[in-house]
């Protein structure tokens, strides 16, 4: 029983992270149908510029419950100067092109954006584990957990309903539908596509960022932190269903439960549990759990 | 009618220049074009996929597992024929191949791409929890034999170097070939239009298993001659980041020619060791660079240059 409870709080905070990393990269391919292989960049970019930022923070001897501002102000950041970067400097040229090309040109940015890292932070990493220690333990089912996890938990669960709350009840929200669901027709009647590309990149950079900037006080911040994450947040996505938001939360919970019993009863499968799990549920259900069924074209 | 075409007749040529220059040239040139020859076999199962429209991010599945095998049957069996590497190599792969692919034969895009890329991943996440196999270091490969004779000294790089050389030019060779028969041409066809080559009566699935099948036979092929050469594998094989080398170089190399592939691989590796040797922090930007370079103008690869010249004669 105490077993079990361990393995349910383990997954729980383990799927908390897994949502934030994945939720951007289903977003942005919801809506540009670009499956982004730099999302793991953006996200130790996001980690970089939060140990920065807390760490200019702490040496001036501002209070230390304010560099969870910063967290936030680096992930914020990253994504506003990235967003349009990326997405005007260089999506732009690919649109209406294969989603195959596109993710080719996706792996083309995790190139470059890897080496722009180690040119601006170098490569020794980094370490704010300040916030970290800030909220002291907690104690749940007879084990210490970090109070900073909670935060995690809030970060993500505000991130969904803040996400599912716009889309559906917020007049950008449904306009946002419209483009998802037919680019062309959304064209057509007035909506300007073109922005709602950029708006969605930016927001889906910056939830990338802040995956990094909040995971930057429990890690130390090296380089090559994003490569695995990439694959992770594939995983989760493709489980759930490419572009949708409750299919990545429940991806995110599926695979952290999986991995947390999978460190718990059986350590030597705790690497490709989860790649198990997703070709497992790709077989069963090819296009994710949640997912539209598209028609074929002649 | 042309039995021997003009792509036929230059392979011949270069494998002439190549076995007679080989003895001039320093170990370290050797070395670059074999392990080049390695990686531009797996490039040109690629190419045969991208051909179909497909694009694997897997491919390091096939290319580990050749490796692993070359140096397992070395390891448990006392194999170290160099010719009975590669051949094991490829069986494997190709067998591992035939059954996954009745999975992957229904996937289209960017499910293909990742599925493969989700089999590769278990691959690795089981060699780095194998300590028998040495975990992430990895092991070393014994010394490869020919046909029962050692060779001592530098000539073993020679040796392997032909070896590759020869592989390089059967595996072009048959490719082109196969790319003519009919089976071959459904290729481009497939790519065009699924329903329309289903209503000519050719079952795309099949077609398309097929052709996995030749694809990772040639990535195990590639392997089992890269662990021959370099004599040490690592899970990193495996790892979707050598995936994604590959389908760099399929897509710098272009799929306009069976050359392309090798002629794509010796570029990325010179590219890749000169500015690895002198800016070790920014040779992956320059290689980004260049793939946006190469999408953004020159979407058919770098093999389209020779088509354009051919074309103004």
């Amino acid at each position: 029983m105490m077993d079990l409870l361990t393995v349910l709080i383990d997954g729980i905070l383990y799927s908390s992270w897994l949502f934030i990393i994945a939720v951007g990269l289903t977003l942005i391919y919801g809506v540009m149908k670009i499956l982004n292989m730099a999302h793991g960049s953006l996200y130790a970019l996001g980690a970089y510029a939060a140990a920065s930022l807390v760490g200019f923070w702490l040496n001036h001897g501002y209070a230390p419950l304010g560099s969870y501002g910063m967290l936030a102000l680096a992930a914020v950041m990253v994504g506003l100067v990235m967003g349009p970067l990326i997405e005007r400097g260089l999506f732009r040229f690919f649109y209406g092109k294969d989603e195959i090309l596109l993710l080719i040109v996706t792996f083309a940015l995790f190139l470059i954006l890897e080496d722009a890292i180690k040119l601006i932070w170098g490569v020794d990493p980094y370490f704010v584990s300040e916030p970290y220690g800030l909220l002291g333990t907690l104690e749940l089912g007879g084990l210490n957990y970090p109070g900073y996890s909670l935060i995690m938990v809030g970060v993500s669960i505000a991130t969904g309903i803040g996400l599912l709350w716009v889309l559906q009840y917020t007049r950008q929200g449904k306009l946002l539908l419209a483009v998802i669901h037919d680019r062309e027709v959304s064209l057509a009647m007035g909506i300007n596509v073109d922005r709602f590309y950029l708006i969605t990149f930016t927001v889906g950079a910056m939830l990338a960022a802040v995956g990094g900037a909040f995971t930057a006080p429990t890690v130390s911040v090296v380089p090559g932190m994003g490569v695995e994450v990439i694959v992770l947040a594939f995983a989760v996505v493709v489980i759930g269903g490419l572009g949708s938001l409750q299919g990545a939360a429940l991806g995110a919970l599926i695979v952290g439960l999986v991995r947390s019993a999978a460190v718990h009863y059986l350590p030597e499968i705790e690497l490709f549990s989860i790649y198990l799990v997703m070709a497992l549920v790709l077989l069963l259900k090819p296009q994710g759990l949640f997912s539209s069924v598209e028609a074929r074209k002649i | 009618m042309n039995r021997f075409d003009y792509t036929f007749r230059i392979m011949a040529a270069a494998l002439v220049v190549l076995l007679a220059a080989g003895p001039f040239m320093p170990q370290w040139v050797l070395f670059l074009i074999t392990i080049s020859f390695g990686k531009g076999l797996v490039v040109l199962g690629l190419l045969l996929l991208l051909r179909t429209g497909l694009v694997s991010f897997g491919q390091g599945l096939y290319y580990c597992l050749g490796a692993y095998t070359a140096g397992s049957i070395g390891l448990a069996l006392g194999i170290n024929d160099a010719v009975l590497s590669l051949l094991s190599g490829a069986l494997m792969a190709g067998l591992l191949a035939f059954i996954l692919g009745f999975l992957l034969a229904g996937y289209r895009g960017i499910f293909f791409a990742m599925l493969s890329l989700a089999f590769s991943m278990i691959l690795y996440g089981i060699l780095v929890k194998t300590a028998m196999l040495g975990s992430t270091d990895g092991f070393n490969v014994a010394v490869p034999s020919f046909f029962g004779t050692e060779i001592s000294g530098n000539r073993i790089r020679y040796a392997v170097y032909v070896l590759a050389c020869l592989a390089v030019t059967l595996a072009g060779f048959l490719m082109n070939r196969y790319l003519k028969t009919p089976l071959g041409r459904l290729s481009p066809a497939i790519k065009d239009n699924e329903l329309r080559v289903e209503y000519m009566g050719a079952s795309v699935r099949r077609a398309i298993h097929i052709k996995y099948v030749l694809a990772a036979t040639l990535a195990g092929l590639g392997g089992a001659l890269t662990a021959v050469t370099v004599g040490h594998i690592d899970p990193e094989m495996a790892y979707w980041t050598t995936s994604g080398e590959f389908v760099f170089i399929t897509i710098l190399g272009g799929t306009g020619s069976v050359l392309a592939p090798f002629l794509g691989a010796l570029i990325f590796e010179s590219i890749r060791s000169f500015a690895y040797e002198y800016s070790p922090n920014t040779w992956q930007m320059v290689l980004g660079s260049a793939l946006l370079l190469v999408i953004l103008f020159m979407p058919a690869g770098l093999w389209s240059v020779f088509n354009m010249r051919r074309r103004e004669v």
